[in-house]
């Protein structure tokens, strides 16, 4: 079907009626015995012969610019095979292409701690990084800034003061590169109607994806401009088509494919060191091993933005909010792109408003290129509203929860971001949340409960899917999207159930770039629903040309053969008059009744519902360390439909566990001299087994009318809330007003001690 | 720098090989034995995500020489099942959902079975605790938990 055909039908909803089989049941993951056993292949678990081993240098400074790189020493150490520096990419590219480009390898200038300006590679790691250190750098060092607000402030360096695009006014600092503005209504007479006003600004800093496996890639090219990469990503095709660009080679002639993948969460959506990798691979002829190392990926591949907000909220003494209005101001690194946007659209998509604005800009400084990471935006404006919220619920004496519903978003509401929803289940995670045991239950002294919510797009994208069955009647998959968190099981129980044959005799697999048509990247949350919708209509192809050829055995009409529990049944006038014709013993003849019996389906769906979550979390604050402890958590999100409901779980349990980390404890320190001073798990510490307790998740099913089964992403929306809840937690244990981010026990003992100096 | 030769037992197998005095005993295992199992999430002690035991010992692969391995055995998670019999662990992480992308089971896997065999009755504090050098960005521990713990009792019962 074509791309722009498409439009999700309201036939698809014909199933959700029908009592499902396999969907909502949980079997084991396909690859679950590779990844107990260590046969699972990772990025770097790969090796080719005559394999090289590569390594980067990178800029020690800030902002620099780059005098001169003299690689004799390197290249003249024994086992050293090829350096490459911006010399050995393609030139001439603009826009997106460019800025990665730019980071993936430094042209004129180092543009944060860590940018790669060169790279080696040898025949063993050691070697590879012996010479990386030889590679001479002649430096001018610049000034720097790594800070949101003092990027905007007069007189700060300037980044590149060509970034800044039209959406930007006049008379700003060249660091603030992109402007946004959205909303409706009319907020000074919101404000004017209201009985208390609150207004606050609040800040979060980076975080980083925290991925455990680090980046890494096998690289090989050859001298007939052919190439192969085997890479940890979360798309196969946007590696391919990057990589291609940045090498001035064409799309086709690179083949890309998807290892498996220790982890992204939008971080490995982008490229950092495979240009790299292939353009070593090129020059010494030889594969080559680009792994990176812990302190690389904290250093230079994307943390997320780091987030300056401004928000006021008009409230009765009811609990209506009457006007709401936010300022979010992001950083990204040193290049445009920081998800300002996301973040003002979803601050108030939880709520049916009357009057609310949000604007967003986009500034840069020297730090490493931020990448996509979780609903990359969301968190911090859900930080900053939510928290608001918070405040005015307490002033006014009122349940958090209970404000909560009385302006929820429902179906038909005008979203603050502009469209008006369809069915969605911002009031039913409420209800859950209302009626959870959780809610009502007492605190110990020293504790405290937050509530928020948080909101999440969701994502199609172009998907392609091909899927065939074998003479024996089993079947075998191809989906696009690498499986991050055990898509091949969605995947094979939505086939089950269209096919009507066991979950055990479906093969998913993860093609390569040469293989299947075009996919968007594993992100948005979109994986169960666009690559399940797609499984499932590739499935139901199949199903067709299944009935045809039981039709034509049986000499009756096309449309008078229904597909029923895996056979092809006469209906209509001819119910009855044969037996069910099972799909094996359809396919055993099937290279004599017409040919190979497959079904494929490529489009860019677009009916990804959006999905809405409420979190309950009860914290300890210890007033005299300032340390917190989470105590009891409860994650209460839609899924539409929970095709796996144990990997929905999962979803969840790690989304609140990621914000846990990032509320409390995770940040990107920077030193006065602009370099990033955490740059190991030791001092980035992200949550451990016992900073946890255990993570309650309630699956609330509100179907998306746009996919077959009502399946709504959940990878995202799980860390929108944590945040918020968390803050709301911990402010309301310690009596004091956490505003910055991250929660760790010296900012909590700052803010005990500007209270008692208050008071 | 000349390599040494090293003789140790992996996995029950005899095995030899040169190395860098450099060189860490996860390298070696990854790049020359072709044992990939375990991973490097830091190479700093910080994650897990390369353990393996050295003489029942649980211990970061990425901190051990590859020269420190001689005479020792090394048994990595490539020797957890027995044959086509997973171990109980397996079976519970597999069951449980206990792993998204799977990078962290392998050193997972290896510490659950390090502390039952000094514990087989843990709390989940205790658990907690023993794998609070394994880090997982994925799954917030919950399932992690419940599947050490299940195996564990399982392993009771058969006991
Ligand atoms: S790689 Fe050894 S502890 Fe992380
Ligand atoms: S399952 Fe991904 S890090 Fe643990």
């Amino acid at each position: 079907m074509a791309l722009d055909e498409y439009k999700p039908q309201s036939g698809d909803a014909e199933l959700e009626n029908k009592e499902l089989k396999y969907v909502g049941t949980t079997p084991d993951r396909p690859d679950g015995l590779d990844k107990v056993t260590g046969k699972a292949r990772f990025g770097a678990d790969l090796s080719l012969p005559g394999m090289l081993f590569g390594a980067i240098v990178r800029s020690p400074h800030a902002h620099a610019r780059i005098v001169k790189i003299d690689a004799s020493k390197a290249e003249a150490l024994d086992g050293v095979k090829a350096v490459v520096t911006r010399a050995d990419f393609a030139t001439g590219l603009e826009g997106e292409y460019g800025f990665v480009l730019e980071n993936v390898m430094a042209g004129e200038k180092a543009l944060y701690d860590g940018h790669a300006v060169a790279a080696v590679a040898a025949t063993s790691a050691l070697i590879a990084r012996d010479a990386a250190k030889l590679v001479e750098v002649e430096y001018e060092v610049l000034p720097h800034v790594t800070d949101v607000d003092k990027a905007m402030a007069e007189g700060a360096p300037v980044i590149n003061a060509a970034y800044a695009d039209a959406s930007v006014p006049e008379g700003m600092h060249p660091n603030v590169v992109r402007h946004h503005e959205s909303g409706h209504g009319d907020v000074e007479a919101g404000f004017a109607e209201a009985d208390l006003i609150v207004e606050d600004t609040y800040v979060t800093e980076a975080a980083h994806q925290g991925y455990i496996e680090p980046n890494a890639c096998v690289a090989q090219m050859g001298s007939d401009g052919k190439g192969e990469l085997w890479v940890c990503t979360q798309g196969h095709w946007y590696v391919q088509k990057h990589c291609a660009a940045l090498l001035g080679m064409e799309t086709a002639q690179l083949r890309v494919t998807a290892s498996e993948i220790g982890g992204g969460f939008g971080g490995k959506t982008t490229v950092f060191q495979e240009p790299v990798a292939l353009a070593l691979s090129r020059k010494a002829s030889r594969p080559v091993k680009l792994a990176l190392q812990r302190s690389e990926v904290l250093r230079a591949t994307g943390p997320t933005a780091s987030a300056s907000m401004d928000i006021k909220i008009g409230m009765k003494k009811d609990g209506t909010i009457t006007a709401a209005e936010g300022t979010f101001r992001l950083q990204g690194g040193a290049f445009p792109g920081a998800p300002m946007e996301f973040s003002a659209m979803c601050a108030f998509a939880c709520y049916d408003l009357a009057n609310v604005r949000q604007v967003g800009w986009d500034v840069v400084s020297n730090r490493p290129k931020q990448a996509a990471y979780r609903a990359p935006g969301a968190p911090m404006a859900a930080f900053a509203v939510e928290s608001v919220i918070d405040t005015a619920c307490n002033k006014l004496g009122l349940d958090p929860l209970e404000v909560r519903l009385k302006n929820a978003a429902h179906d038909g509401t005008k979203a603050s971001w502009g469209p008006r929803y369809d069915q969605i289940g911002m009031v039913a995670t409420l209800e859950a949340a209302k009626a959870h045991p959780h809610y009502s239950a007492p605190l110990e002294p020293g504790q405290g409960r937050g509530v928020a919510s948080g909101f999440w797009f969701n994502h199609g994208g172009e998907t392609s899917v091909s899927l065939s069955l074998s003479e024996d009647g089993t079947c075998q998959v191809s989906v696009g999207t690498p499986d991050i968190g055990g898509s091949r099981a969605s995947m094979a129980l939505m086939a089950a159930e269209v096919l009507g044959i066991p979950y055990e005799n479906i093969r998913v697999t993860i093609a390569d770039t040469a293989t299947l048509g075009y996919n968007d990247v594993s992100h948005g949350s979109r994986v169960t629903y666009a690559s399940g919708l797609a499984t499932i209509k590739a499935a139901r192809a199949a199903v067709e040309k299944l009935c045809q050829r039981a039709a034509a055995k049986w000499g009756i009409e096309e449309d008078a053969v229904k597909w029923e529990d895996g056979c092809a049944v006469p209906s209509g006038a001819n119910a009855g008059d044969f037996d069910p014709l099972p799909l094996a013993e359809i396919t055993a003849t099937m290279g004599s009744t017409g040919g190979p019996i497959s079904g494929h389906f490529e489009a860019t769906p677009e009916g990804a519902g959006v999905s809405f979550g409420t979190h309950i979390v009860d914290a300890e604050v210890d007033q005299e360390t300032g340390a917190t402890k989470i105590v009891r958590y409860t994650v209460v999100q839609d899924a539409g439909k929970a095709i796996h409901p144990a990997y929905v779980e999962g979803q969840y349990q790690g989304g609140a566990a990621q914000g846990i980390g990032w509320a409390l404890n995770e940040e990107y320190v920077y030193g006065e001299d602009g370099r990033l001073q955490n740059t190991v798990f030791l001092d980035y510490r992200i949550p451990v087994a016992s900073d946890l307790p255990m993570i309650d998740a309630v699956i609330v099913e509100v179907p998306n009318p746009g996919h077959p089964y009502g399946v709504r992403g959940v990878g995202e929306t799980g860390i929108v809330p944590p945040l918020a809840a968390i803050a709301n937690a911990v402010s309301n244990a310690a009596g004091v007003r956490l505003k910055s981010l991250p929660m760790n026990p010296p900012k909590i003992l700052e803010a005990l001690e500007d209270q008692a100096g208050d008071a | 720098m000349s390599k040494v030769h090293v003789t140790t037992s992996i996995n029950g197998d005899s095995t030899e090989y040169l190395c860098d005095p450099r060189e860490t005993l996860l390298d070696v295992l990854r790049d020359q034995l072709n044992l990939t199992g375990a991973k490097e999430g830091c190479g700093t002690g910080d994650c897990g995500a390369c353990s393996v035991t050295m003489d029942d010992r649980l211990v970061c692969s990425c901190l051990v020489l590859g020269v420190e391995a001689e005479g020792k055995e090394i048994k990595t998670v490539e020797g957890i099942a027995e044959g086509e019999t997973l171990h109980p662990l397996q079976r519970k992480f597999i069951e449980h959902a206990a792993l998204q992308c799977g990078v962290c089971t392998p050193g997972i896997l290896i510490a659950a079975k390090s502390l039952l065999e000094k514990n087989p009755d843990p709390t989940e504090t205790e658990v907690r605790y023993w794998l609070a050098g394994n880090l997982c960005r994925c799954t917030g521990y919950d399932k992690i938990i419940r599947a050490v713990m299940d195996a564990a009792a399982e392993m009771r019962e058969a006991a």
